[in-house]
């Protein structure tokens, strides 16, 4: 046997259409009890246990199958609920994964109704480890308690002026890096909070490789949102609220929900 | 690595959002996505993400932030598995318990003469399941 079927996706509907997959290789669609698995045939010389062992560790390889799997799911996320599935998830042939679907189909139909409606939403925040952090703009008014002490930023805004930003390095460099990851953390938290409020769901996960986002500056908060499509524009505004006094807050999205479809199945 | 990240340049979403200070969808954000996000499947499957070693990968993506995150006081790779030595020494050892009972069953084999293939699948799906930590 030299054939395989590749699974990108698990969702509630099938599209007229999908972009290529792995390798160029086209999508098709699995249907089964209220459910559609997205596969392309692939040949086992390219994702068989030992091609792909050593094509891991080729980045360029990498990326583009990373890219490719993520145009899939990307696409049906767009149209239909939909529960992504790691990379590189290869069955032997299509009745295994009919036999997934047929197995597992509640707990598919359970993550796709808590994603049904909803999109995940990326907020990263990232602070220049050189220049001080505040509590953010508002944190003293909004009394949620995990302001900082000290005479700290008056509210935001500063940061953009040269004079505003030189006082914040000295302040920074005079009390010492301890004070200054503890403001960090304390912000990151009130960020994450603030935002979690709004959403349905959410998840920090670990800060990025300032080799990954490109960027030399410390990566303080990595979260992860599950906003209903009706928010979206109320959660990009409390998201770019946040920032200033020395953080910046980048949104990247809306992503399929990868961070909330995390389940393991046999 | 270095060509692979900072260029920003990618795949856009297919359906675009209009906050202003949304970025381009980057490799890293999405590597961080497919690898490590969405539904894992384990058991009855040919090729599985947790199967191949991903160490090397793992550890090129994202053991660099390690001293971000110890500035930050986030301790995440003490429960990585790939990452803190305790599980690593499980996944070893349960390799090492992989290449003999595979050479005790091909022993097995040659004395019987039967095919014993399915039986040590089945052997490595139960060492699998039971030996392999959690990921």
């Amino acid at each position: 046997m030299s054939d395989a079927t590749y699974l990108y996706a698990v969702a509630r509907d099938a599209l007229p259409e999908c972009p290529a997959g792995v390798a160029d290789l086209p999508v098709r669609t699995i249907g089964r009890e209220g459910l559609v698995a997205y596969v392309s045939t692939v040949p086992l010389e390219q994702f068989g246990e030992q091609a792909l062992r050593r094509s891991l560790e080729d980045m360029d390889w990498l990326a583009e199958t990373a890219r490719a799997h993520h145009r899939v799911v990307d696409a049906v996320a767009a149209a239909t609920p939909t529960a992504p599935v790691r990379l590189v998830t290869v069955y032997d042939d299509d009745g295994h994964v009919r036999d997934l679907l047929d197995r597992r189909g509640d707990d598919f139909l359970r993550v796709l109704a808590r994603v049904s409606g909803r999109r995940e939403w990326g907020v990263k925040a990232y602070a220049d480890p050189a220049a001080g952090v505040g509590p953010g703009p508002g944190a003293s008014g909004d009394g949620n308690g995990e302001s900082c002490p000290g005479p700290s930023a008056s509210g935001g805004g500063g940061a953009g002026r040269p004079g505003t930003a030189y006082l914040q390095r000295r302040r920074a460099s005079l009390r010492g890096r301890e004070q200054v990851r503890r403001q960090v953390l304390q912000r990151a938290d009130h960020i994450h909070r603030a935002l979690s409020e709004l959403a349905a769901a959410s998840y920090r996960h670990r800060a990025q490789d300032p080799r990954l986002s490109g960027r030399h500056d410390w990566m303080l908060l990595n979260g992860a949102y599950l906003v209903d499509e009706g928010r979206d524009a109320e959660f990009a505004e409390q998201a770019a609220a946040l920032g200033g006094d020395g953080v910046e807050i980048r949104v990247t999205g809306p992503w399929a929900p990868y961070s909330f479809t995390v389940m393991e199945m046999g | 690595m270095d060509r692979m990240m900072g260029s920003g340049s990618a795949v856009r979403p297919a359906y675009a959002g209009s906050a202003a200070n949304r970025e381009p969808t980057n490799l890293g954000d999405i590597l961080e996505r497919v690898l490590d996000r969405g539904v894992v499947i384990a058991g009855d499957i040919r090729v599985n993400l947790l199967d191949i070693e991903l160490l090397t990968i793992k550890l090129r993506l994202l053991i660099a932030s390690v001293d971000t995150a110890r500035e930050l006081g986030i301790d995440w790779w003490e429960h990585d598995p790939w990452l803190s030595g305790r599980d690593r020494e499980l996944v070893e050892e349960n390799r090492r318990l992989r290449r003999r009972l595979s050479a005790i069953e091909r022993r097995g084999e040659a004395i019987d003469g039967g095919d014993s293939t399915e039986r040590y699948d089945r052997y490595r799906d139960h060492a699998e399941r039971h030996g392999d930590v959690d990921v």
